[in-house]
């Protein structure tokens, strides 16, 4: 299988500190791959990287064969690179439908003449635009919430919502940052559910960030863990679990030791 | 108030009071109460400055017997009586103050006049103190038993007022207007007394009342039904109904001028410039949320362009002397390059930067051409003079009633531009860029190409009314390209409200045509209008016709549900 995304000895600064470190990363196509650490590994500043909100210092990063190093964030996600946020950030005083139908906008084509003189395409366009998005609430179970102002659904609806935006890009690789924050186990369940089934029927390449260990050891099939910016381990979920570093990452010096002995 | 205080509720209403008297004493002694005692709202009865003074004590009784939901009755009764009680105290405090010393050698305003207004006329002074602690704890009284009147009734009584007082101040305006129709004579004369009164007469403001409550209160109760009966109506008629009463819209609108008159139709052709521009602005801060204050420099722009191209005389150089129509494309050109010049070195700025930044653009292109330097070209100080009036076949356009339909043909284009654009993908993108600007690129959109048909749709519609602005007055001078304008056109999207069409038009309405009728209080003008733009964003910040949530999930099922079942 070959990899759709490669990182290679990625390095981003902030002034005297370094977040993310000559990391390499490898991710095939159609996988669902995870990257864990404590907080402040540079899990997140390394999707900003991924997704052109920074630039690295040092390194490349191919996707599909070709490096999107330099590029900005509307065109790397033109390629085919699409993300939700940490902390929510949906568009807050647009409806649902509308924050949907954003997600398309480079999908797209009209412009100024088309809407004002009502052109047939643009109205196709539109009316076209507007089924996909339905179709879209419909996939994230959100059907009938449409008309709501974004900022009024509720949380978890908020969660969904924001990945049905960004599947309305149609990306090839979805980056999802905490999906399951805030969460209860029986959200968490079902968002587990979801995912997997973004991959099985999508055909999308998932890319996670997760702090809840049952989902990341549950539906990932490769992992990486990130401590000071610093690739400590990679591997399968068993792989990860019995490794040393990592729970000395997580839970200090000398635990690991505890735990094996 | 959401959250429970530790005040006591008899202190806030104190509290309330003293404001309201503070209030209430301030424009006595700058003047605003005598002044406007001179008028009539109606006619020998009430006048103007009482009318003021009476708003002061019911709006600040009014909300100390707010309360909650469940505030208890004496607690209300005794909350906007105590405020009233303070409130009249004060104004009784001034009046007494004034006896003992002659407050006139620093605060001129407080003239004997004055006095003889607060106190009712009376030669007693403890008789009319006593009256005026009175009536201020009964008038404090009333206002909290509104509360206790229905909501739906309550607000038919509040319009009734309003409208009342409203058309007695605009009455000489009505009254000139309506005496080009002879039939109506006797009509005016009931209802605005006889000549030389001002005001309404005492049975015109009782009819007016009386009809305004009533009808208020109908659409009020009965408007749910009337609705669902209308669509209860097929589809067709529904559409047929509503395409009827656009076109009365419409017919109404070409009429217009024949019915206002020249000076009517002149303060018509101010607000619907404003219009104009207002679109303009709302697609650049209410669409894109880009805050530019320098909004005058592409409305300067476009009339510039006009004048130095039709001009047929005059100080400049220039002998373009072309037609209105065939420089009005140069002058939206010229008003979109500007837009474009300004969009590129300021994509990267947000927020307040680029508030300071287009601010500054305004002023440059004002000084610009205010220069000596460039005099040759734009005339310095003396401006441009003789520009051409738009013409069709033997048609001028060059008095307010003619001019006012080729501002109502780019109010109506402008609108329908804007209209338009609002639900396209550009206008979600713009909005979207307002919302957060970073996610918004994530998602694809293209931030330069964006941003920048923003800045250049609105400089657009400012161009194009600089131009008409310009051939309106013949003349143009920097002077008429200041600051202000910026924060006016600003001014009426916020009070209308952000991103919304209608609320363009009713901004412009209050803001902009408000003000040419309250001429003759021009001294006070823009304190009034201060006090109720804060008014406005405590009580309702969303503006006055907020944008309103686009239904179309749901609106698009019943559509389609529509047209399967006929």
């Amino acid at each position: 299988m070959s990899n759709i995304l490669t990182a290679q000895n990625v390095t981003k600064r902030f002034g005297g500190l370094t977040a993310v470190s000559t990391l390499d990363i490898e991710i095939p196509e159609k996988s669902i791959y995870s990257v864990i650490g404590p907080n402040g590994a540079g899990k997140t500043t390394f999707f900003n990287c991924i997704t052109g909100f920074y630039h690295p210092e040092e390194g490349n990063i191919v996707f599909d064969n070709r490096t999107i190093l330099g590029l900005t964030s509307d065109q790397i996600s033109q390629r085919g690179i699409s993300r939700t946020y940490q902390n929510i950030r949906l568009f807050s005083n647009l409806t649902a439908l509308e924050n949907i139908l954003v997600g398309q906008h480079a999908l797209l084509k009209s412009t100024l003449f088309g809407p004002i003189f009502g052109l047939a395409s643009t109205r196709r366009e539109e009316a076209d635009a507007l089924k996909e998005a339905r179709r879209l609430l419909a996939f994230v179970s959100l059907a009938g919430k449409g008309d709501l102002l974004a900022k009024n659904l509720p949380y978890g609806d908020q969660r969904r919502l924001e990945i049905a935006r960004a599947l309305a890009s149609k990306p090839k690789l979805l980056l999802l940052d905490e999906p399951t924050a805030g969460m209860n186990p029986n959200e968490t369940e079902d968002m587990t559910k979801f995912i997997r089934r973004l991959r099985d029927e999508l055909g999308i390449t998932i890319l996670l960030i997760e702090h809840d260990m049952r989902v990341v050891m549950g539906i990932s099939e490769k992992i990486t863990v990130l401590d000071y910016g610093e690739k400590i381990a990679e591997g399968t979920p068993k792989d990860i679990q019995g490794n040393e570093r990592v729970i000395e990452a997580y839970l200090g010096r000398g635990s690991a030791a505890q735990i094996t002995a | 108030m959401e959250h429970e205080s530790k005040t006591p509720w008899w202190l806030k209403a104190l509290q309330t009071g003293l404001i309201g008297g503070v209030v209430a004493v301030l424009s006595c002694l700058i003047g605003m109460i005598e002044s406007f005692h001179e008028r009539d709202i109606i006619a020998g009865q009430i006048t103007m400055g009482e009318t003021v003074l009476l708003l002061i004590v019911i709006t600040f009784s009014y909300f100390s017997s707010r309360g909650t939901e469940d505030t208890a009755l004496p607690k209300r009764l005794t909350s906007g009586a105590l405020t009233g009680l303070v409130t009249g105290g004060l104004v009784a405090g001034l009046v007494l103050l004034g006896k003992w010393v002659n407050l006139r050698e620093i605060l001129v305003n407080a003239s004997p006049n004055l006095y003889k207004i607060l106190t009712f006329e009376m030669e007693n002074t403890t008789t009319a103190l006593a009256y005026l602690l009175i009536a201020g704890t009964v008038i404090g009284l009333l206002t909290a038993l509104l509360h206790l009147i229905p909501t739906v009734w309550r607000r038919a009584v509040i319009y009734g007022l309003t409208i009342v007082s409203l058309i007695a101040l605009l009455q000489d305006l009505i009254r000139i207007t309506l005496t080009r129709f002879p039939q109506i004579t006797e009509a005016l004369a009931w209802m605005f007394g006889s000549r030389g009164q001002e005001g309404l007469s005492v049975n015109g403001a009782i009819a007016v009342f009386l009809i305004v409550t009533a009808l208020n209160y109908a659409s009020a109760t009965r408007g749910d039904s009337i609705r669902s009966r209308v669509r209860a109506l097929p589809t067709g008629t529904q559409q047929g109904l509503r395409w009827g009463s656009w076109l009365l819209l419409f017919a109404f609108l070409l009429i217009w001028p024949r019915i206002a008159g020249p000076y009517l139709s002149e303060v018509t052709n101010g607000i619907g410039l404003f219009i104009l521009m207002g679109l303009g602005l709302n697609i650049v801060v209410g669409y894109a949320g880009l805050l530019d204050l320098g909004y005058v420099a592409f409305f300067a722009l476009g009339a510039y362009t006009m004048a130095v191209l039709t001009t047929t005389g005059g100080e400049i150089t220039a002998n373009f002397e072309w037609t209105f129509w065939q420089a009005l494309p140069a002058a939206i050109f010229m008003a979109v390059l500007a837009g474009v010049v300004l969009g590129i070195p300021v994509l990267k700025i947000r927020g307040d930067y680029l508030a300071i930044i287009t601010l500054g653009f305004g002023e440059i292109i004002r000084i610009m051409f205010l220069s000596d330097f460039l005099k040759p070209y734009f005339g310095g100080s003396f401006g441009i003079v003789l520009i051409a009036s738009p013409t069709f076949g033997n048609l001028r356009f060059n008095t307010p009633q003619t001019l006012y339909y080729v501002i109502l043909a780019g109010c109506l284009l402008a609108l329908f531009v804007a209209y338009r654009l609002r639900d396209s993908r550009m206008g979600r993108a713009w909005k979207a860029i307002r919302e957060d600007e970073d996610v918004a690129q994530a998602m694809g959109i293209n931030l330069t190409s964006t941003k920048l048909l923003a800045f250049a749709m609105g400089a657009a519609f400012g161009g194009l009314g600089g131009a008409i602005f310009a051939s309106k007055l013949s003349t143009v001078y920097p002077h008429s390209f200041v600051f202000l304008v910026s924060i006016n056109v600003l001014a009426l999207i916020i009070v209308g409200g952000m991103g919304s069409l209608p609320g363009v038009i009713v901004g412009a309405l209050l803001l902009v045509g408000l003000p040419e009728f309250l001429r003759e209080f021009s001294e006070f003008r823009n304190l009034i209008f201060g006090a109720l733009l804060i008014a406005m964003m405590l009580s309702k910040p969303e503006g006055f016709l907020p944008e309103a949530v686009h239904r179309r999930e749901l609106h698009e099922a019943d559509n389609a549900a529509n047209t399967a079942g006929t």
